[in-house]
């Protein structure tokens, strides 16, 4: 009975990969250890090897294909004594993309900011969020992966201004542990893209230090998960330092990375800690959602005076979106961006709820349910004004967040809407968020603990009265 | 801790010959009691008395209430910072320091007014009086604090250094922490970056004997401290830290290895406290005996006076300095109970640099 050798998961989100080298030929004898094949990810080149010992008696995808989905034949051994007979042809792979879900990178102008609360002293009035940079019709647009356009911001900013350098664990010659620094230590040098031992708190500490001796550091996290190991110096040293100095000691730094649930990596790797950063004043938080914001917020992420955390997703950095290419596209820091218009229901979301959101819009339009999508994009400073003048417009509203629903994103915009946007709601603010566990390994249990778009749709008809 | 998937690695190569051992690494110098004009040792007299004056009245404050919070005082190690800190190029080198910073702004000449008014909470201090006793910094003068995470500024210090090498500035940073800092993790994993990357640094242990109420070696199982950087090929010196022309002499010889474009050194100064470790701690875990036999035999002032007295300097010349240091340290204290309390708007001011 031939053996059958399929496209390998080389990593926990790997759903397809480029077949790019044949080591062996068909009629040849290879025994356990032997390599293969070599099998390009998204994140890296692999090499495949064999388990059982035989002879190859087919070669089912012949290399330099794109696309092998996990699972497809590949080739097949046969067993000692047993005839090389070429084996039935596997069902070919499929040559399609990742469909997007709708992403009109359209901003739409929002109405001036409302009066902030009382408070004891009168706090001064949020600054007038600037809008995105207007795109003149007919811009090209070039269609980037997440992970390209988070690179390309980084290596035009460090183009840019010396002071600049990235550093984390792999971010140089590995070529980052996602690909997401990819390429940036040969055009500028170990001494500005750095890589560190496994040290989290130590390079968190020295980022933070460089940061306040003047340079301009971006520290990668390999994820968000490790960086609690640092987060004393994230909020204790980078945070707090300009208010206890009066002023005086700026730390304009970068600490990124991808956060939120990866993909069967149970508990302590899947995390979502935007509420943890966006509670702590003195920081900007980002968390964009496709390549353009990615991109555009990175480049004011890095150019910014302040200490920025900018989370990222593991499972957003191999999708495809537009990119406008104009020179220099740098979008505002702290204004939200509405994704989807529409009047029955407003859907708030960021990072890959986004994603969700828009799904779950598409499919409620067809049942005659407009719901206007918002990406909140930065989430401190949180812009509750777009929030607010959607919620006025449709009257309800939908917090969906991929992370656990105590003390979330959703339960303070939900405290937003009651202090600020109580008399527009006709119903109650809900909210979509992750079961309130541990993330589990077993793939049910996984995908029941995590949001979907059905679970989106449900609660949108509950507010709708549509349910 | 789990991390991306890597590569399958290469098989390892074998190798032949063993390394030659490293038993022979270049060490510094050894350090020598530095050789002060009779200028200089009034100066390193006039800092280390203000310091202590200083202090002394920061107390009396802390006890009338018009200092809050945690305030931990300097009295004893004052040769530690005046020692150290007189070695350093102010113009390019850097320091940072723990919460027990107050000394370490007085040896850089900063006003004693601006740090006694941020003690007591005022607008007219160094910040603006939102930092307090621990969180005090000068950009001016190359201090960057004032840090109140035991360890922090060991990292951050790093970071200095990396900033100076970066930039090919030829600073050098000096990072001060104490005996209870040195068993923080974050210590050790800033001693491998910093000779991993030969790091312009200077490591300082002041070693004052306690960890708030632990004694070294009640916390340390390597109590001799300057060792702790050896298995990070870190050299290290231990110096009489109860002596200014000790410490500016082992401060010499850090600064020609480092400057050297040799990596990190790291100071072990062997220092005493007098007070408790704030204003609230009673010091029970150390007898009344035990620090007045430092104060008797050891005390840094008096050792630097005796040194003085030798080279011929009468006591008229004391009692001038002492009146004017009192004078000074009396005219902050008058400064800082009267200047006015922040703007109430300041509490929202500084959080973030830019408008968003």
């Amino acid at each position: 009975m031939a053996i059958e050798l399929k496209m390998p998961a080389l990593s926990p989100t790997m759903e397809e990969g480029t077949l790019a080298k044949w080591l062996v030929k068909e009629g040849d004898t290879v025994k356990s250890g032997d390599i293969l094949a070599e099998i390009e990810t998204d994140k890296a080149t692999m090499e495949f090897e064999a388990i059982d010992e035989g002879t190859i008696a087919s070669i089912l995808v012949p290399e330099g294909t794109d696309n092998v989905k996990v699972g497809t034949v590949i080739a097949t051994i046969a067993g000692e004594g047993e005839e090389a007979a070429p084996a039935p042809a596997p069902a070919p792979a499929k040559n399609v993309a990742p469909a997007e879900a709708g992403a009109a990178p359209e901003a739409a102008p929002t109405p001036a900011a409302p009066a902030s609360a009382s408070a004891p002293v009168k706090a001064p009035a949020p600054a007038e969020r600037a809008s995105d940079p207007a795109i003149p019709a007919g811009t090209a647009m070039q269609r980037l992966t997440v992970r390209e356009a988070l690179r390309d911001a980084m290596a035009e900013e460090m183009r840019k201004d010396d002071r600049i350098f990235v550093m984390g664990e792999e971010v140089a010659e590995y070529q980052g542990a996602y690909k997401v620094t990819q390429g940036l230590l040969d055009e500028f040098g170990d001494k500005r893209v750095v890589d560190t031992p496994i040290t989290e708190y130590g390079f968190a500490g020295l980022g933070t230090g460089a940061a306040m001796g003047g340079l301009r550091p971006i520290i990668e996290f390999m994820t968000f998960n490790f960086a609690m190991q640092a987060i004393d110096h994230i909020i204790n040293s980078a945070a707090k330092t300009n208010y206890m100095s009066g002023g005086q000691m700026r730390c304009p730094i970068v600490f990124r990375g991808p956060n939120g649930a990866a993909s069967r990596v149970a508990a302590q790797h899947s995390q979502n800690y935007a509420p943890w950063y966006a509670s702590v004043p003195g920081l900007i938080v980002i968390s964009p959602y496709d390549a353009a914001d990615a991109k555009g917020l990175l480049k004011a992420a890095i150019r910014s005076e302040d200490p920025v955390v900018f989370l990222e997703n593991e499972l957003l950095y191999g999708r495809s979106f537009d990119v406008p290419e104009v020179e220099d596209f740098v979008l505002p820091i702290g204004k939200a961006r509405i994704m989807r218009e529409g009047t029955d229901v407003t859907i708030v979301s960021y990072s890959i709820g986004v994603g969700l959101a828009l799904e779950a819009a598409d499919a409620l339009a067809g049942e005659g349910i407009e719901a206007e999508v918002i990406d909140l994009r930065t989430l401190r400073p949180l812009d509750t004004a777009t929030v607010l003048a959607s919620l006025k417009k449709t009257n309800r509203l939908v917090i969906v967040e991929e992370g656990w629903p105590t003390c979330s994103i959703a339960s303070e915009l939900a405290m937003v809407a009651m202090e600020q946007g109580f008399d527009d709601l006709d119903a109650p603010v809900t909210r979509v968020c992750n079961e309130d566990v541990p993330l589990p390994y077993a793939a049910n249990l996984e995908k029941a603990a995590l949001v979907d778009t059905p679970r989106v749709i449900a609660a949108v008809k509950a507010v709708t009265n549509r349910g | 801790m789990a991390k991306a998937p890597a590569r399958k690695p290469a098989a390892p190569k074998k190798s032949a010959s063993t390394p030659a051992p490293t038993t022979n690494r270049e060490k510094p110098r050894d350090p020598a009691p530095y050789e002060a004009s009779p200028e200089e040792l009034e100066t390193f007299y006039r800092e280390m008395l203000l310091i202590r004056r200083f202090e002394e009245k920061a107390g009396q404050l802390y006890g009338l209430g018009l200092i809050g919070g945690f305030c931990h005082l300097y009295i004893g190690q004052e040769a530690v910072a005046v020692g150290l800190q007189s070695a350093l190029d102010g113009d390019k080198d850097s320091v940072i320091t723990g919460y027990r910073d107050h000394g370490h702004m007085l040896a850089y000449g900063i006003d004693p007014k601006v740090i006694m008014a941020e003690l007591t909470g005022r607008q007219a201090g160094i910040s603006k009086g939102k930092g307090g006793s621990m969180h005090m910094f000068s950009v001016e003068h190359k201090f960057y604090g004032g840090h109140g995470i035991v360890g922090a500024q060991v990292s951050l210090g790093t970071g200095l250094a990396f900033a100076h090498k970066y930039r090919g500035d030829g600073g050098v940073a000096m990072a001060y922490f104490g005996d209870g800092a040195a068993n923080q993790g974050q210590v050790y994993e800033s001693f491998n970056m910093a000779e991993l990357w030969k790091l312009p640094i200077i490591f300082v242990i002041e070693n004052n004997q306690y960890a708030m109420g632990t004694s070294v070696n009640r916390s340390s199982a390597e109590d001799q401290l300057y060792r702790r950087g050896e298995s990070f090929r870190i050299p290290g010196m231990q110096v009489d830290g109860m002596d200014v022309l000790a410490v500016r002499g082992a401060a010499e010889a850090a600064l020609e290895w480092v400057r050297a474009g040799k990596g990190p050194i790291l100071l072990e100064l062997k220092t005493y406290r007098y007070r408790g470790h704030s204003m609230s701690d009673p010091a029970k875990y150390r007898s009344r005996e035990e620090v007045q036999a430092v104060r008797d035999k050891s005390d840094a002032i008096e050792h630097l006076k005796k040194l003085m007295q030798d080279a011929g300097i009468g006591e008229d010349k004391f009692k001038e300095i002492d009146k004017e240091i009192r004078g000074v340290v009396s005219e902050a204290a008058d400064f800082a109970e009267s200047a006015p309390e922040p703007d109430l708007p300041e509490l929202y001011t500084d959080v973030l640099v830019e408008q968003y």
